[in-house]
C-alpha cells in the first residue's frame, strides 16, 4: 500500500514513496532524523514530538500520510550552521539534558510553546501544563522548567 | 507498521460515507489518538480505515442564524479550547476537552472522535450531554441528527450505522443560553490520565432557586449518563446546602459505578456525591449566584 508524498522536513522539500501504514516517526527516523526518539509508540511520552506546521503532534501516532503538504519541523532543524537555537541552548545551561532520549521531543515542545507566549512570561504552572504531554525519567523536572524559563527570558530579551 | 488491511482517503462526506457504506468494517480515523493505539496493541476491528482527515470542512466550528454553535467532527481539542464561539457561548466543552491528555494529544485528538468511539470516560460527554447536543449525521440516505442523549449505546458502543458519518455537533440555543456549566475531572493525575469519574452540571436559576439542573457522569454507569433522579430533585428547590445534600443522595439512584483497577465502586460512589456539590456550585458562580 504505497503512496507519494511531498513534505517539508526543516525547510527542505522532501518527495517519497511511503507505505500507507507507516507512522511519520517510522519516515523520519528512515530518512534519517534520528532525533525523533521512538518511546512508547501510543502517544504517551512526547519523545517522537515534532512539529507540523508548528504544532506539536507525537510523530508515532500520527500517520505519514497526513504530512503530505505540511511543514515539518524537527530537533535537527533547529540548530543553525552548528549554532544551537536559543532553546536548545537554554536546555544546556540550565542542566536539563541527562541521558538525553526526551530532550528532542521536549525541545520541539518548549520552541511551540515559547512561540505561542512571545512576550509573556509564562509561570511555572503554565510551563508545566504546557509540557504535560512529554516524559522524563532522569532530571525530576525542576531543571527542564528552569530551562523553559529561561529560554522565555532570552526570548524576550532579544 | 500499524496492521491496517485497508486504507481509503476520503476525498470529500459524500466519498467518505459511500467507502463507509460499502465495508461494514470499516472504521473512521479521524485525530487517529485513539486509532492508532487500538492498531498499536493489535486490535483487530481496526483494520479497514476510511480517513477524513483531508475534509477541512469538518474542522470549522461556526455559529448559526438561530444562535447555534457547531463544532466540526474533526476539530481538534485544542481548536475547540482555543474558540472564540466556545468560550463565549459553550465554555464547558472548552474547559471539558483541555483535561484531554497532554498537548500533543489535544492538537490531534477531536471531539467527534471522543464521542463517537463510545468511551465511558470520554472527557468531552459529561458536557456533551449538559448541553444536550445534536449530532449531525450524513449516511448514505442524506443526513439525520441524533441527540446525545441515547446516543450511546453500552461500553465503545453508540447508534451510529454503517455508511454513518458524524459531520457535526450541533448546540441549540435552548440548551445553552442562560446556562451556568461546570466539569471537573476526578483522575489519579493532572495530565495524561483517564478519568476516574468525570461530573458535569448545567444550572439555570430563577429567584435565587434551581429553575432546571442538568447533571452528567463518566464512568459512573455503563455508558455516560445524565440523572434523572437527581434533576428531579433539584427542581425548584432553593440553592442552598440541603438541596445539594439532597441531590448527592438521589444521585446514587442515577448511577452504577463498579470496580475496576482504577477505583473501588465504594470509592467512585464518594467521588460522585461529592462531585456533585462541587459542580453545581461552580456552575451556580458562573452565573453570579452563590450557595447559601
Amino acid at each position: 500500500m504505497k503512496r507519494t508524498i511531498t513534505m517539508t522536513v526543516n525547510n527542505k522539500e522532501l518527495t517519497l514513496d511511503i507505505d500507507v501504514r507507516a507512522s511519520l516517526m517510522d519516515v523520519l527516523r528512515q530518512q534519517g532524523f534520528t532525533s525523533v526518539k521512538q518511546g512508547c509508540g501510543v502517544g504517551e511520552c512526547g519523545a517522537c514530538t515534532v512539529l507540523v506546521d508548528d504544532v506539536p503532534v507525537d510523530s508515532c501516532i500520527y500517520l505519514a500520510m497526513w504530512a503530505h503538504g505540511k511543514n515539518i519541523r524537527t530537533a535537527e532543524g533547529e540548530s543553525r550552521n552548528g549554532e544551537l537555537s536559543p532553546v536548545q541552548q537554554a536546555y544546556v545551561e540550565a542542566g536539563a539534558v541527562q541521558c538525553g532520549f526526551c530532550t528532542p521531543g521536549l525541545v520541539m515542545t518548549t520552541t511551540s510553546f515559547l512561540e505561542n507566549h512571545k512576550g509573556e512570561k509564562p509561570s511555572r504552572e503554565e510551563i508545566r501544563v504546557g509540557h504535560a504531554g512529554n516524559l522524563c525519567r532522569c532530571t525530576g523536572y525542576e531543571t527542564i522548567v528552569r530551562a523553559v524559563e529561561l529560554a522565555a527570558k532570552k526570548q524576550n530579551e532579544e | 507498521m500499524f496492521p491496517i488491511e485497508k486504507y481509503h482517503m476520503a476525498e470529500s462526506v459524500q466519498d467518505a460515507v459511500r467507502a463507509l457504506a460499502e465495508d461494514e468494517n470499516a472504521r473512521v480515523i479521524a485525530g487517529g489518538t485513539d486509532v492508532l493505539i487500538r492498531l498499536h496493541e493489535g486490535h483487530a476491528d481496526y483494520r479497514n480505515l476510511v480517513d477524513i482527515n483531508r475534509l477541512d470542512e469538518l474542522r470549522r466550528i461556526w455559529k448559526e442564524d438561530d444562535g447555534s454553535i457547531c463544532i466540526g467532527a474533526l476539530a481538534s481539542f485544542t481548536e475547540i479550547m482555543n474558540s472564540p464561539l466556545v468560550r463565549e457561548f459553550v465554555p464547558v466543552i472548552g474547559e471539558s476537552v483541555a483535561t484531554v491528555g497532554g498537548p500533543q494529544v489535544r492538537n490531534r485528538g477531536t471531539m467527534g472522535g471522543n464521542i463517537c468511539n463510545g468511551a465511558v470516560s470520554a472527557d468531552s460527554a459529561c458536557a456533551a450531554l449538559v448541553h444536550e447536543v445534536d449530532l449531525v449525521i450524513q449516511s448514505p440516505d442524506g443526513e439525520r441528527v441524533e441527540p446525545v442523549l441515547g446516543f450511546h449505546a453500552g461500553p465503545g458502543r453508540v447508534n451510529l450505522k454503517t455508511g454513518d458519518l458524524l459531520t457535526h455537533f450541533r448546540i441549540r440555543p435552548e440548551n445553552h443560553e442562560n446556562m451556568g456549566a461546570a466539569y471537573y475531572k476526578y483522575a489519579m493525575r493532572e495530565a495524561m490520565d483517564i478519568a476516574t469519574i468525570g461530573c458535569a452540571a448545567g444550572l439555570r436559576t430563577k429567584n435565587g432557586a434551581i429553575a432546571e439542573l442538568r447533571l452528567a457522569y463518566t464512568v459512573s454507569a455503563p455508558t455516560p449518563i445524565r440523572c434523572p433522579e437527581a434533576e428531579k430533585t433539584a427542581a425548584g428547590q432553593p440553592l442552598t446546602t440541603d438541596t445539594l445534600d439532597a441531590i448527592a443522595q438521589a444521585v446514587e439512584q442515577d448511577v452504577k459505578p463498579r470496580t475496576s483497577w482504577r477505583a473501588t465502586k465504594e470509592f467512585r460512589m464518594h467521588v460522585i456525591r461529592t462531585l456533585a456539590a462541587r459542580v453545581i456550585t461552580e456552575a451556580a458562580a458562573k452565573l453570579g449566584e452563590q450557595v447559601a
